[in-house]
């Protein structure tokens, strides 16, 4: 019977084959009183390095294939097998309360399970996983279980799983598993990201593909949208097949653009940076091929504690992003909070209309001890790499010279204190309120770029909230008083020499690009995946078409009309 | 016995990577390693143990070791805290 299953997509592509269901094995846990401790004891032991024996292999077997990093996890697992507190305890209990291993193992790695689930933590909330991998482990050879093997796979497989542990994917031969999908688990579960490291399509949270698929069934997994087709009719088969070819073909093509330079046919060369929120979003960005980093959004660093993170913990951030990027431009967005955006420590007051009250470069202007923290560890990590500081959400030309002469004042007492800063440290600000683009021209005398902010720009100049649906329609990004205000920024920011970015999603939207390059925008910044795709759309245009698409679609009365108009003249190559 | 404290600068505190190194170098010595934190204190030489602490990020914590080999032992210890840890 054909089905479909929605899931989350976790790992983009498409697999097609038969699928193996991987069965929990049966494991009852009976109490028992034993009268032989010491013998049971021995065996718990055995049952121990047994399964050490086991998790070596599994090791070295990672550790060949992919690499250090993901062996890691399994030097930990090692670690717990050696672990007096669970060794000695579960030996002390089997002695003192005269009951089975088994017993005592699962009470043990049961207390250990719940005090990291109740971690306030994610990190060690997700190691409790790891804790039931390993007591799982001890539990199949104390109760000399088969544990069902992924390894012994032999054919061209999807798995479908409840959950797939360190240890199963570990096991995964790529050679014939193609694919897999979970009933539980969200984008950033292990088995999540292992299937991104793999480059195998994923789809995870599907909730019953267990129940709803059985060990023979053909499967597809469609890694982009989220679904699991079970026995899926020809037609469908065939249409999958030709969404697959295509997108291999276009994931080959993009990949070798990692190294090329972001250029039209005519010659014009723009950047195509990307946007992060925490250093671990580096090697995205990295394997991607991005030119620069467009937006740094330093608020999590803020967010999710209890005080205000220091001024050496920023700095060590910063310098790991700096450093990694080798040079090229990295743009950090001052802290950009309040209003939506709450930190519970800085008891900001409430208000009836946050997006429009006190919150970034506001409020920062007003806790100066804390912005001038920031500016310090920016200031000093700027002798680590090619770093440009931006304002958020400036109003008014005075904002800018009040943080700017703070920067200046920072850096003032750096030299003094004789710490490194590097010699020319770009500041600008982020446009996204209209009174900004509207003067941008007289910014553009004092500032050293702009970066157009345009998830704001285009709600405060609509005055539309796109988190309502009611008026979520109003939300328009090819507005032509959007694109007018697009193009006063960039025009304004090249009369005086100086550059204009954008770093909202509309910069690596494919109806965007065209547009954007038309009006003669320098730097785009994006989310890391968009920026191949991207880059391949801009090595199609020429910028002399893409001018006269924008000078077109600037005297169109309508958002719809310069999207259809883009779409019409053949600008989206995909 | 030994005893040195140390404030963790480590942004994720002391998770899976670094608590298995420390683990580690704990258990090539005979004395006995204790780790406390918040007023609990667990074996240094059990990686549950110190994990379960969940040290995070400006933690003050304190090592002890008391033993034959304790000198060593610090010294040992100190240093895995050093190279990614703390100071």
């Amino acid at each position: 019977m054909a089905n479909t299953l929605e899931g989350i997509a976790a790992s983009k592509g498409i697999a097609f084959a038969k699928a193996f269901v991987l069965e929990q094995p049966e494991m009852t846990i009976e109490k028992k009183e034993i009268t032989n401790q010491d013998s049971e004891i021995n065996r718990f032991k055995e049952a121990v390095n047994s399964s050490k024996e086991e998790l070596q292999i599994i090791k070295d077997k990672t550790l060949k294939e992919m690499g250090e990093d993901k062996a890691e996890i399994f030097s930990a697992h090692l670690l717990v097998l050696e672990d007096p507190e669970i060794i000695d305890g579960v030996s002390s209990k089997i002695k003192e309360d005269s009951v089975n291993a088994e017993h005592a193992m699962k009470e043990i790695s049961d207390m250990y399970v719940t005090m990291f689930e109740g971690m306030d933590n994610d990190y060690m909330k997700e190691r409790a996983s790891d804790i039931r991998d390993v007591s799982q482990r001890i539990l199949l050879h104390l109760l000399g279980v088969e544990n069902t093997s992924l390894a012994a796979i032999q054919e061209e497989t999807v798995v479908i799983a409840e959950d797939l542990t360190p240890s199963d994917t570990a096991q995964l031969d790529l050679n014939y598993v193609l694919g897999f999908a979970t009933d539980i688990g969200g984008r950033t579960s292990h088995s999540a990201i292992m299937a991104r490291s793999m480059e195998i399509p994923a789809v995870v949270g599907t909730k019953e593909a267990t129940k709803a698929v059985s060990t023979g069934d053909t499967i597809i997994i469609d890694g982009m949208e989220g679904h699991v087709l079970v026995n899926p009719e020809q037609t469908v088969v065939d249409s999958y097949k030709e969404k697959q070819a295509e997108y291999i073909r276009q994931k080959e093509e993009w990949a070798k653009l990692v190294n090329e330079k972001s250029i039209t046919t005519d010659g014009h060369q723009v950047e195509l940076a990307a946007n992060i929120g925490t250093p671990n979003d580096l090697d995205g960005v990295l394997s991607n091929g991005a030119e620069g980093i467009g937006l740094y959004r330093t608020e999590f660093l803020y967010m999710g504690r209890n005080e205000l993170p220091s001024e050496e913990e920023q700095f060590e951030a910063y310098k790991t992003v700096l450093e990694r990027m080798e040079g090229k431009p990295v743009v950090i967005r001052t802290l950009d909070v309040g209003g939506d955006k709450e930190l519970p420590y800085l008891n900001l007051p409430h208000e009836l209309n946050p997006f429009l009250g006190f919150r970034a470069i506001r409020l920062c202007l007003e806790e100066k001890d804390m912005f001038r923290t920031q500016l310090r560890a920016l200031l000093r990590a700027s002798a680590f790499g090619n770093l440009k500081i931006m304002f958020p959400m400036v109003a008014t030309l005075e904002e800018f010279r009040e943080a700017k002469s703070m920067v200046d004042d920072v850096r003032k007492d750096l030299l003094k204190e004789g710490q490194a800063v590097a010699e020319k440290v770009e500041t600008g600000i982020m446009v996204e309120i209209p009174s900004t683009a509207a003067i941008a021209d007289l910014f553009a005398k004092e500032v050293d770029f702009f970066s157009i902010g345009t998830n704001d720009l285009i709600q405060y100049t609509l005055a539309a909230d796109r988190m309502s649906e009611k008026v979520a329609h109003l939300y328009q990004p090819y507005h032509p008083a959007i694109l007018r205000l697009v193009k006063n920024v960039i025009e304004a920011a090249h009369k005086e020499g100086k550059w204009a970015g954008m770093c909202g999603e509309m910069a690596g939207e494919e109806t965007a690009v065209p547009l954007l390059l038309g009006l003669g925008l320098d730097e785009f910044s994006m989310s890391a995946t968009s920026v191949l795709p991207a880059r391949s759309q801009v090595r199609s245009l020429s910028k002399q078409d893409t001018e006269l698409l924008a000078e077109e679609a600037i005297q169109l009365p309508t958002s719809k009309e310069v999207a259809e108009l883009v779409e019409k003249k053949g600008f989206i190559v995909s | 016995m030994k005893e040195q404290k140390y404030t963790i600068t480590n942004d994720t505190g002391i998770h899976a990577r670094p608590a298995t190194q420390l683990v580690n170098k704990a258990g090539q010595f005979s004395s006995e390693v204790t780790l406390e934190y918040n007023g609990k204190s667990v074996n240094l030489k059990s990686i549950m143990g110190v994990m379960s602490l969940g040290v995070g990020k400006d933690a003050e914590v304190t090592i002890k070791i008391e033993g034959s080999d304790e000198e060593e032992a610090m010294k040992a210890v100190d240093e895995v805290v050093k190279e990614g840890l703390g100071e």
